[in-house]
């Protein structure tokens, strides 16, 4: 008799989602759907704002990561003034989104990913959460993670006078300049973070790459992917956070793709389902091929590895040597082990840490030219950062009188959407094996695979500990035969 | 659960995130509470889910934060089952509070939201015409999602509340200070905004104020702003007027005029018409025509007097300018 299984809902994920697993009458996998039942309708209620609201408003979309919405808000709004920008407000806007980096990665790999590091894939569901990480590991390292991502907070809020729900970018540059007194403040904290990262790596390396268990579920676990790969580089194919292209590498490493921000219509579309609020975007010159793994597939995934993937190198020496040693230990570059997304989150720490410290120590930091006033409105703008979750799109058009007339978004996690679709499918088919009930072990694994995403539906959750509540029901005609229940 | 200790929920209806991480942004601080409290649902944080909070007897939880807003069927849900388990409940931070940026949907209608997301975008699949439904079917299977409501609630449209903390997000040393107040029983009457002030915005503002006789409006990108004067007086709209403090001026204080988050002053019904009137007092003419263009500067007025409170507004929903 077929089953379903329903994983209804998940949590440690902004928003709510649910998985539900269908059984054919063998008890394999027949059917898998990942579905996400938020909508707020911010492309539509934006309309008619005056543009320069929009930095302000659509920083709502997401408050655990709204610097990623505010900077590519303000670039497609400054696009609608002719993108004419201050080049200090470009300087303190990228310091001030490396901060921010910082802050979202410490919380993402400490609260989030690090309990099933540390304590394991099987450990105890009651302590595989952040307060058994610092149990285990100490009070000393978990008061330095504490006071290491409230630095980076402090950091924002000491640039751009606030970290949750920025106002700070408007047309031409940002509200307020940096003053000589304020960067004196920032330093040490700098210092301090940038150590934090090497830290980081250090235990990486202890707590990780020293346990035979970890790296083999690493390397030969259900968690690879044939998909391509999205992310923002430099003129030197270094990754850049806040600018540059868009490049696109398949998961061979040859170049698909490598285009300005403006021509993003050009190369992605997004399919709809009706199971689901969230759209599954695609590479649009492939066409949609459904949910297909392959050298020919549309899909990709814009996440911390595959911005490595399709960078050739960092943009600064720690971290360069830093995505050497990852990539030479997880068999090459490009990688498909979605679960070395962790280890590039703390490489791309290290590149924003050592950034921070070249701004820091730039002498025009403290400048008063923070701000140019528009002369013209010309109507569209397009900005497209790197928010840590993945490519984010921002594609405004307004009126001769600077009111929007249109709002286009393609999120982060958005882009990921197909591929958490067909991981969580994947590892389901792998560990769910006929003529046998899924047991309490199998659900850790499940949200192993989408937490490697840091996935972020309508923003994310990367801020506290790492087990996800999931109870699985196991039902046969209807009627629940089984039911497992972990951390509820 | 047996436990001495005080229990908690934390919950997000239709929200960003931003409001727990304000409470993360206590630091520290959060170690005290999860020392002085089991924190019985948090999804952002905790483990504890929806079958937990079912199984609860009725007012088993001392007190429950709920930030977001009312969008669907799940969250209107949610926000019946934590009533019926709390003893206090929290309408924390904006959207709860007011309805806050979520609300401003109310401007639109549901139709326009699903076809500006759904079917009319520069970087849809061409010819899509597919628009997600509460209930589909896929490979003979059915599969549901909660149904969007035609418009936002705040929190106290669909249950009783007994506490407001406003904010956008709540300043984090709000959010300790009502937490305390609460393991500290030394609460006012219920109904009342707790964590913030009785007094206007401006009155925390540092800005130099003087006459306010305003002669042309600007929007924030057209000139650039003193860092020392009152906003309103540069002609720059600015809610504080009609706003109630207790954010600490962050916005202004960093050049960036507010926009009303922290919701009406007390005793004040709607936040937007208190704000025109405040607006209205301060234009220096008596000319009906120079008035008029005076206020030609003022676009979208509705979006800005109403930034965070739509649904708590008399009008609620759907204006059509």
């Amino acid at each position: 008799m077929s089953r379903k299984i329903s994983i209804d809902p998940i949590t440690r994920l902004e928003g709510h989602g649910k998985i539900e697993i269908f059984l054919d009458d063998d008890g394999a996998v027949e059917d898998c759907y990942f579905q996400i039942p938020e909508l707020r309708g911010f492309e539509r209620f934006v309309v008619g704002r005056p543009i320069e609201e929009l930095p302000r408003l659509v920083t709502r979309i997401c408050g655990v990561c709204p610097a990623s919405h505010h900077m590519a808000s303000a670039k497609a709004v400054d696009g609608c003034f002719g993108g004419e920008v201050a080049p200090l407000a470009v300087k303190l806007r990228r310091m001030y989104y490396n901060a921010h980096y910082i802050h979202s990665h410490i919380a993402h790999f400490y609260a989030l990913a690090a309990p099933d590091f540390v304590l394991g894939p099987d450990a105890d569901p009651a302590i595989r959460n952040v307060l058994g990480v610092v149990a285990k590991v100490g009070l000393e390292i978990g008061g330095a993670v504490i006071a290491s991502r409230s630095k980076a907070q402090e950091i924002q809020r000491i640039i751009g006078g606030r970290s949750t729900q920025d106002i700070w970018c408007i047309p031409g540059g940002v509200a307020k300049g940096l003053k000589p007194e304020e960067l004196e403040e920032i330093r040490p904290m700098v210092a301090d973070l940038y150590e934090f990262t090497q830290f980081s790596l250090q235990l990486f390396r202890d707590i990780v790459l020293a346990n035979p268990t970890y790296l083999d579920i690493i390397a030969n676990g259900p968690y690879t992917l044939d998909v391509h790969n999205m992310g923002l580089v430099d003129e030197n194919n270094a990754p850049d956070f806040y600018d540059g292209q868009v490049r696109v590498v398949d998961f061979e490493g040859t170049e698909l793709h490598r285009y300005e921000a403006r021509d993003y219509a050009d190369y992605v579309a997004e399919h709809v389902e009706p199971w689901t609020y969230l759209k599954f975007p695609y590479l649009k010159q492939r066409g949609w091929k459904g949910f297909k793994e392959g050298i020919d597939s549309s899909i990709y995934c814009a996440t911390p590895l595959a911005r490595l993937n399709v960078a050739d190198r960092m943009a600064t020496p720690k971290a360069q040597e830093a995505f050497e040693e990852m990539f030479a230990t997880i068999g090459g570059h490009p990688s498909r082990l979605l679960l070395a997304q962790h280890w590039a989150r703390l490489v791309e720490m290290v590149q924003n840490a050592e950034t921070l410290q070249l701004y820091c120590d730039d002498p025009e930091i403290t400048g008063d030219q923070f701000r140019v006033i528009p002369q013209r409105v010309t109507g569209e703008g397009i900005g497209i950062v790197e928010a840590m979750r993945g490519t984010l799109t921002h594609h405004y058009t307004c009126d001769a009188d600077a009111i929007c007339t249109s709002a286009n978004l393609i999120v982060g996690t958005t882009n990921n959407n197909a591929p958490i679709q067909m991981v969580t499918r994947k590892v389901a088919e792998t560990l769910i094996q006929p003529g046998t009930d899924p047991d309490q072990g199998i659900l850790n694994m499940i949200e192993m695979a989408f937490r490697a995403f840091d996935p972020c539906y309508s923003c994310a959750t990367h801020s506290m500990p790492g087990e996800m509540p999931l109870r699985v029901s196991v039902r046969r005609g209807g009627e629940v035969t089984h039911e497992f229940r972990r951390g509820c | 659960m047996a436990s001495d200790k005080l229990q908690i929920a934390l919950y997000w209806g239709a929200a960003c995130g931003g409001c727990d991480v304000a409470v993360l942004d206590t630091d520290a601080f959060i170690l005290d509470v999860a020392a002085a409290a089991d924190i019985r649902l948090w999804p952002i944080a905790v483990d504890g889910k929806y079958a937990d909070v079912e199984a609860m007897e009725d007012g088993e939880l001392d007190l429950t934060l709920f930030n977001g807003a009312v969008r669907n069927s799940e969250n209107e849900h949610i926000a019946k089952l934590l009533r019926a388990k709390s003893k206090l409940l929290v309408a924390f931070g904006s959207c709860a509070h007011l309805g806050g940026i979520p609300g401003l949907a109310n401007l639109t209608s549901r139709e326009e939201i699903l076809t500006a997301a759904y079917l009319a975008n520069p970087s849809l699949e061409r010819g899509n015409k597919t628009v997600p439904l509460a209930e589909s079917g896929a490979n003979g299977r059915t599969l549901t999602i909660p149904s969007f409501y035609r418009r936002v609630y705040k929190l106290d449209d669909i249950v009783p509340v007994d506490y407001y903390v406003p904010g956008c997000p709540p300043a984090f040393d709000q959010v300790k200070a009502v937490v305390q107040a609460v393991v500290g029983g030394d609460l006012p009457a219920v109904g009342s905004v707790v964590g913030a002030s009785d007094k206007a915005l401006c009155d925390d503002c540092t800005r130099v104020k003087s006459e306010k006789r305003i002669k042309h409006f600007y929007r924030p990108w057209q000139i650039m702003m003193d860092p020392e004067a009152c906003l309103l007086e540069q002609g720059i709209l600015c809610a504080g007027p009609a706003t109630r403090s207790g954010c600490g001026a962050r916005c202004t204080s960093s050049g960036i005029p507010c926009r009303g988050c922290y919701g009406p002053l007390p005793d004040v019904v709607d936040q937007g018409a208190k704000l025109l009137s405040a607006i209205v007092s301060v234009i220096d003419s008596q000319d009906p025509e120079e008035i008029e263009r005076i206020v030609d500067g003022l676009p979208d007025f509705a979006g800005f007097a109403y930034r965070f409170s739509m649904p708590a507004s008399l009008l609620q929903m759907s204006v059509r300018q």
